[in-house]
């Protein structure tokens, strides 16, 4: 005590600590009193208002921001659908509940059983969702027998919906319903078990700007759980709309034009990079996710052999065959090895060490220049040229082109391709480069591998003269309350030097392809438009030459080979390029390029006939 | 430097009642949030790991003596009162608030470092001016603008609640270092005008609340709801409560923000006027036992260190209780050791390290 006397013994003090003590006393006094007034005295009022108290918060969900064209015209939209839900904490007996709804709404009670067992994830408050998008019949019918099923009640939910059905579904991905992994990092954000999310495409990828803000409204129920009132609303907060640089009318018209047909195209503004159509074959229709796919559908999907869960445009990865020769070219070009004039006399094959390369003519195409060893696509040439240039310089010129790096679209998938160069070759295979590797790597076969969105691109960046546009899909955002959120700009990835002279050259052969009778891409010559191009047949399997002849036509669909195409117009002034693959479709000449013919007369506003027979070059690559 | 003596000095008792509360705040966040199915952590458990962490920052604090801090807490008081500072320009806003600095895997919110740097910096100033035998004005003015300040700032973001807790806080220790009659009347006739004038300063939103709080039936599904639902569930659970787990209000969700400043409600409705008074039984102990540790410090700046940290529990006891069975306005203020949330029980727990360093070292010099 001696140690604090010093400050016990002023009464000041004592008396202020005192003074303190009191006052601490008599606000614990209060609350008690108070807590003696609520919890004793009016125990049985409260009581009984606890008993009635029959206020519900309810989630109202969001419409999600929808998804235009770059004219404003509906891709992705939501509509008002009827469904059914259930609040667990209302439902005494759900055996009754599932037995009673489940004639009304001809579904089997098994169905019901999974998603009132789904629902058990969720806070005992939240509403299960125990059907989705039911007609207006089922609703009526519920609604008369709604007193017989408490706890539950309809609910209208916007219901994402894809006008275009197929059109665009690889691009626009799908919804789902949220699962535990994806729920856990995104609780903080406002998720909740039951919820959907977007799960490819750039329904996934612009989640968050899509998505909106719930809104919630406060309902008086009466002792069954049925909703008397609505007593107050907060209105959900839409989610922002995505304009795409998509042409919804050219998109039309290149799905349509593939037919049965699988494959890719993509067609770019060769001035900004805007993707204004891109299209995978076959297709789905996102619509069924959203109203939950059932199980043999799915599997139906992924099973189908060709593959129509698969983004091809970005995620296929094909042999550009022919096509790569128009890169050969010009790198042969700009590093001096030949020129417009270069003269290769082509006998069907040359000879390297002791192995025969062969052009895909067998007789061969005799005396042949740049601009006939592009139309008709002579593989000899480009074999004595790529000796001359070397694997290290064709590389490194296809690498500046945009081949063999991915673009970072915010897609997911999207490939790389692949350009192979002496490097890769030592870390890939621990071996040496061979010139035979060279001369295969030249007519873009063998190692050399690309999407038909880096196709577009090398194709674009050669019509305007050599600049690498980063590719785009979507052209601004626009909040809910109309404010413009993000606008795209063209983004410059990197420019190539290439001189007049070789672009020159050989732009007047890609030229030739499409526009002279001996063409392999005449089919989509137009009179009044000028389309420059080249074909490419991409082999899917080594065949021997002689079973080649006979039995062309007839061999398995997988065995077929791949049909290519790309090209650019007007061929003086270019503003689109295409890049068309079909899958098996055996030539670029025939499959591809009536494909980029659709996607012109459509772009170009022209009238087009159904293609002649003869007009159609059913050889070659 | 490690005496033996603190060991045998060491106040078991506090730290034990401490334990007790907390560990009945966990049972209660175990109910509260029950019929929360599938969610990632359990709150109960969160809880319980920040329990851990507060523990943590109780050893690292009995193992200091206190007395460095009377110059440390200089130093802290100035770097906090740049952290508010810097809150008003480049806080994370969430909710129409900016309180908290992003620091990636933590948002710091130095308002609530602020109570307690408060508390140390006026100890420091009435232990170094002594006993004067009552405080006048002009003696009051540094103590004013620390407190001002701060609470100044905070009242910005908008934190009426953390603000006006930390006037509470440094009103009380300044009550306790003791007036001049002279400066008491001015004091009070002064508070008095600061609270008529202090209407308009606030911001439509905390008019409302306390609007609803002196009429809550004026608007019983809009502002008024809380007050109105809270009541319910504490009245409905009458002298016995309707047992663990058993609360229909809590239970079926009517009871919003249940976990955090509503606790107290859900402990009421299920445990009655009973475990209401043990609970406020438990508080009343912690408090009186405050006080004593503040009687028996070994020096000045010890005493009104303990005096700061009990003003600064009683406070948050007191106004988040009075909130919940409508004796307040809504402001939120949490329970310490009851409400979930990981910087209430930092904060909390920092004030018993305090206490429990101030009072093993009473016989130290």
């Amino acid at each position: 005590m001696s140690l604090n006397a010093a400050w016990a013994d002023l009464t000041g003090r004592r008396q202020r600590l005192i003074l303190l003590i009191l006052c601490a006393i008599f606000f614990f006094a209060v609350l008690l009193l108070r807590l003696w007034y609520l919890q004793v005295i009016n125990a049985d009022r409260y009581a009984t208002l606890s008993e009635k108290n029959r206020f519900r918060y309810l989630p109202i969900a969001a419409p999600r921001g929808t998804v235009l064209d770059r004219n404003g015209a509906v891709l992705v939209d939501n509509r008002p659908a009827f469904g059914l839900s259930a609040l667990r904490q209302e439902v005494d007996d759900p055996e009754a509940l599932i037995h009673g709804v489940a004639p009304l709404l001809e579904v089997s009670q098994e169905k019901l059983w999974d998603a009132w067992r789904s629902g058990s994830r969720f806070p005992r408050y939240r509403p299960v969702p125990l059907a989705h998008d039911i007609g207006r019949d089922s609703m009526e019918r519920l609604q008369e027998h709604s007193v017989d099923l408490p706890g539950s009640f309809i609910d209208v939910l916007p219901m994402r919906s894809y006008p275009g059905e197929e059109l665009a579904a690889h691009l626009f991905g799908y919804l789902g319903e949220i699962t535990e992994a994806e729920l856990t990092p995104r609780r903080e954000a406002g998720y909740r078990p039951g919820d959907q999310i977007g799960k490819g495409g750039l329904e996934k990828s612009f989640e968050e700007v899509l998505r909106g803000e719930e809104g919630e409204r406060l309902v008086e129920v009466d002792v069954k759980g049925r909703q008397m009132r609505q007593v107050s609303t907060q209105e959900p907060l839409p989610g922002s709309h995505l304009s795409l640089t998509l042409l919804r009318p050219l998109q039309q018209a290149a799905e349509t034009s593939f037919g049965d047909q699988a494959g890719a195209a993509v067609v770019l503004d060769v001035h900004s990079g805007e993707i204004l159509a891109m299209v995978s074959r076959p297709s789905f229709n996102p619509e069924l996710f959203a109203r939950g796919i059932s199980g043999q559908a799915w599997i139906d999907l992924l099973k189908d052999p060709r593959h129509p869960l698969q983004f091809k445009a970005i995620n296929g990865q094909y042999p550009p065959a022919s096509t790569f020769k128009i890169v050969t070219a010009l790198a042969a070009l700009e590093a001096g090895v030949a020129s417009s004039a270069t003269t290769v006399d082509c006998q069907g094959s040359i000879i390297l060490g002791n192995r025969a390369f062969r052009c895909w003519k067998k007789d061969g195409h005799g005396a042949t220049n740049l601009k006939k060893a592009l139309r008709e696509s002579c593989d000899v040439w480009f074999y004595e040229v790529a000796l001359r240039l070397g694997i290290d310089r064709l590389s490194t010129f296809a690498l500046s082109l945009g081949l063999g790096e991915s673009f970072g679209l915010p897609l997911e998938g999207e490939k790389r391709g692949l350009i192979p160069t002496r490097q890769w070759k030592r870390e890939r295979y621990k071996t040496g480069w061979y010139d035979g590797e060279t001369i295969i790597a030249a007519i873009g076969q063998g190692f050399v591998l690309a999407t038909p969105l880096q196709l577009a691109v090398m194709t674009a960046t050669v019509a305007n003269g050599g600049t690498v546009y980063k590719p785009q899909v979507v052209k601004s955002i626009r909040s809910p309350q109309g404010e413009e959120v993000y606008q795209m700009s063209p983004e410059v990835l990197q420019t190539v030097e290439i001189s007049e002279r070789s672009l020159n050259a050989v732009k007047r052969s890609l030229e030739a392809v499409v526009n002279e009778r001996h063409g392999t891409g005449w089919a989509t010559h137009f009179d009044e438009l000028k389309v420059a191009g080249k074909t490419g047949t991409a082999q899917v399997v080594k065949r021997k030459d002689d079973d080649e002849e006979d039995e062309a036509g007839r061999i398995p669909y997988r065995f077929r080979d791949h049909a290519l195409f790309v090209a650019y117009a007007p061929a003086e002034d270019p503003r689109i390029a295409v890049a068309v693959v079909v899958e098996h479709g055996e030539h670029g000449g025939s499959a591809a390029a009536p494909i980029a013919r659709d996607i012109f007369a459509s772009y170009f506003g022209l009238e087009i006939g159904p293609l002649r027979p003869d007009d159609v070059v059913n050889v070659g690559d | 430097m490690f005496d033996r003596r603190l060991l045998t000095h060491f106040d078991w008792f506090l730290l034990l009642l401490v334990l007790l509360i907390a560990l009945l705040g966990i049972t209660n966040l175990y109910s509260a949030s029950s019929s929360w199915e599938g969610a990632a952590t359990p709150v109960y458990l969160k809880q319980l790991f920040w329990l851990g962490l507060g523990l943590g920052v109780v050893l690292g604090l009995v193992i200091f003596d206190y007395r460095h801090l009377e110059y440390l807490g200089v130093g802290f008081y100035g770097v906090t009162s740049a952290l508010l500072l810097f809150v008003l320009f480049f806080g994370k806003t969430s909710m129409g608030a900016t309180r908290w600095i992003d620091l990636g895997f933590f948002n710091l919110q130095p308002s609530e470092l602020m109570k307690i740097f408060v508390i140390i910096i006026l100890a420091r100033y009435f232990s170094l001016r002594g006993e004067i035998g009552g405080y006048g004005l002009r003696d009051l003015a540094a103590p004013f603008v620390l407190l001002g300040l701060p609470a100044l700032m905070i009242m910005k973001q908008p934190d009426l609640g953390t603000a006006l807790l930390v006037l509470f806080i440094g009103g009380t220790m300044i009550l306790f270092a003791g007036l001049k009659r002279s400066a008491a009347i001015v004091l009070s006739v002064g508070g008095l005008l600061a609270a008529g004038g202090g209407w308009f300063l606030l911001h439509d939103y905390q008019k409302e609340r306390i609007r609803t709080f002196l009429n809550p039936e004026r608007d019983p599904l809009g502002s008024g709801y809380h007050i109105i639902q809270s009541k319910i569930a504490v009245g409905s659970g009458g002298l016995f409560g309707k047992g663990f787990m058993g609360g229909t209000q809590s239970q079926l969700s009517f009871l919003p923000e249940r976990h955090t400043d509503f606790a107290f409600s859900v402990f009421a409705e299920e445990w009655g006027f009973a475990g209401s008074l043990i609970l406020l039984g438990l508080y009343m102990l912690l408090i009186l036992w405050g006080l004593y540790v503040a009687r028996c410090a070994g020096d000045h700046f010890g005493m009104y260190l303990a005096v700061g940290v009990v003003a600064m529990l009683f406070w948050h006891i007191v106004v988040n209780l009075a909130m919940v069975i409508g004796l307040l306005p809504v402001v939120g203020v949490p329970l310490p050791l009851f409400s979930y949330g990981g910087t209430c029980m930092i904060t909390t727990m920092t004030g018993i390290g305090l206490l429990l360093n101030v009072s093993m070292r009473r016989f130290m010099f």
